[in-house]
């Protein structure tokens, strides 16, 4: 690992302060995407501002949402009483991510930070256009089993690997941040971007731009929804697919639904198209079905991952059949 | 009681052999540092400079002049010479490394020492009281919860903060809830039991 200095911040004001400035100093959160990249030489910070102590973990209902601290713990938002009542997906997305662990270090901010796991990203002896722009993507010519069938373009295929990030873009969550040029706040759908031509540039923060907190406004369809994650073993691994879906139903009708995916695009990916085609429509397995077909229409899917297309399909139909039958 | 007193100056020994290597490589450490120079007008001090670190380990204070670059497991292992902990992957994909923070289990191979100054940190060797093993380790022992054992310091950490957090109901749950401890002997069974036991109150049948 690259050395580095360390100084611990204690308000945002100041670590902005810290960070803005220096093209290479990083925040340093729980630790557990950027330190496991630094062991790797991955990124390779020379300044970090560890995060930790600011007051930024609470999680508190607002006027019109619910407010979740940057710093919260993935573990203690999860487990949040109103979160698992009023936002069950998000809820059931945080637990099937990582390990108790890692859930306890893992925080909101850096959750929706955290870099790809694709393998090529990882190994810098391979060429990553994320890593270093122009140097080509392995993936795309290589083992791309676990890679994006939507949003990827040709000079990048990695998927975002966040479960908390799925279920809170199905659920409209806002990014609030604090930056050098002053506070914004982002529609998380809006938050990341797709690779394009600029692979390396994943989202819309400036350099030194904090997160300091995540809203969710009040919905009164998101009690009931679920999260779907379909990976390669029963626990504690990454989705190959996954999907948080959220319905209203009012006397057999679909009255407004939503539906993101995570494990297939390039970013945490809403279902736009899906939703509408589920508008005013019976909740019916032919209904699910049709809108599963729609959701997938765009796929690309490259030589090792084209089963993604049908068990997406599949996992979209079983998450709607679910929320569908939630009382 | 006389393996139990052999056993335990064994591991004195083994202690003071630990920390007198650690200490001299400490000291090589030091001096072939040397120190990077940046020219970004940002910094303040040279990288790479040894910091004072302390950390409060199963109820004593250490003082440590290590870099920040020194995870929390590197701390606890080669300067502080508790090597309860292992080292498995370095990457927070097996869980031997499991340690206990102000409570709550963490992978400490993720983590940088230099981050927990103000925690009160639990490794494998703090959770006995003398020669009474705590109920966990000795459902463990009762359960025969381990093969190799090299797992089985972060399953136990791992296992007292399950119980601790209070989310497992049943057998499912308990093997959801230790998923982040990987056993490549595969004694899953009997730990899930050894588990299963401590939070259905079975100590006493443990010991
Ligand atoms: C073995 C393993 C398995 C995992 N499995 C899953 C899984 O199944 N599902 C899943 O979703 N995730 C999984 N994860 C990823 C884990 O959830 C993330 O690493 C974690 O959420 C990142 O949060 P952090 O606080 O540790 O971020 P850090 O590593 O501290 O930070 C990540 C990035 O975000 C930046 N950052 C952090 N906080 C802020 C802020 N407030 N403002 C601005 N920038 C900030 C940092 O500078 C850094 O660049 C896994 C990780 C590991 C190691
Ligand atoms: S060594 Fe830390 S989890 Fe494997
Ligand atoms: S007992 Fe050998 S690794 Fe678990």
């Amino acid at each position: 690992m690259q050395p580095f200095n360390y100084q611990k911040a204690r308000q945002a004001e100041n670590a902005v302060a810290l960070v803005a400035p220096d093209a290479e100093a990083s925040y340093l959160a729980g630790g557990t995407s950027l330190i496991d990249l630094m062991k790797l030489n991955v990124q390779t910070p020379r300044e970090l501002v560890d995060i930790n102590p600011l007051p930024l973990s609470k999680i508190e209902m607002q006027s019109n949402n619910l407010r979740i601290g940057a710093m919260a713990r993935n573990s203690d938002v999860a487990y949040d009483a109103i979160i698992q009542k009023r936002y069950p997906v998000l809820s059931e997305a945080l637990l099937s991510g990582a390990s108790p662990q890692l859930r306890n270090m893992a925080t909101v901010g850096g959750n929706l930070l955290q870099r790809t796991r694709c393998y090529y990203f990882r190994d810098t002896s391979m060429p990553c256009n994320k890593r270093v722009p122009g140097s080509g993507c392995a993936a795309i010519e290589g083992y791309n089993r676990i890679h994006a069938i939507l949003g990827g373009s040709d000079r990048c295929i990695a998927t975002h690997p966040s479960d908390m990030a799925v279920a809170m873009v199905a659920l409209d969550a806002v990014v609030q941040t604090r930056g050098p040029n002053g506070e914004r706040s982002i529609p998380l759908v809006d938050f990341h971007l797709v690779p394009g031509e600029t692979p390396e540039r994943e989202t819309v923060l400036q350099h030194g731009e904090l997160i300091v907190a995540v809203d969710l406004p009040a919905s009164p369809n998101a009690a009931r929804s679920h999260y779907l994650k379909v990976r390669d073993r029963a626990s504690y691994a990454f989705a190959m697919v996954s999907v948080a879906a959220a319905l209203d139903i009012q006397n057999g009708i679909i009255r407004s639904a939503r539906i993101a995916l995570g494990g297939v695009g390039t970013k945490p990916w809403r279902a736009y198209d899906a939703e509408k085609a589920l508008l005013n429509k019976p909740a019916n397995q032919a209904a699910f079905q049709a809108a599963a077909n729609t959701a997938v229409a765009g796929a690309k899917p490259q030589k090792y991952n084209g089963f993604k297309v049908e068990l997406a399909k599949r996992t979209i139909v079983k998450a709607l059949t679910t929320v569908g039958g939630m009382a | 009681m006389k393996f139990r007193l052999r056993r335990r100056r064994l591991g004195q020994l083994m202690l003071v052999s630990t920390v007198a290597t650690t200490l001299s490589s400490f000291a090589e450490k030091t001096v072939a540092q040397t120190p990077i120079k940046r020219t970004t007008p940002m910094l303040k001090s040279s990288i790479s400079e040894t910091m004072k670190v302390t950390l409060q380990v199963n109820g004593t204070k250490h003082s440590l002049q290590i870099e920040p670059r020194v995870t929390l497991l590197d701390a606890l292992r080669e300067y502080i010479g508790l090597t309860g902990s292992k080292k498995g992957c370095d990457h927070a994909q097996c869980g031997a490394c499991t340690v206990l923070v102000d409570g709550q289990r963490i992978n400490s191979c993720l983590t940088f020492a230099i981050m927990h100054t103000d925690a009160a940190i639990t490794t494998i060797e703090g959770l006995a009281q003398g020669d009474n093993l705590h109920p966990m380790q000795a459902a463990f022992v009762a359960r025969d919860a381990f093969q190799c054992g090299y797992c089985t310091p972060g399953q136990i950490c791992s296992a007292v903060s399950l119980v601790n957090e209070g989310h497992a109901k049943s057998d499912d749950d308990i093997r959801e809830l230790m998923s982040g401890n990987i056993c490549r002997c595969g004694a899953y069974p009997n730990i899930v039991a050894a588990v299963r036991d401590v939070l259905e109150g079975k100590k006493d049948a443990a010991v």
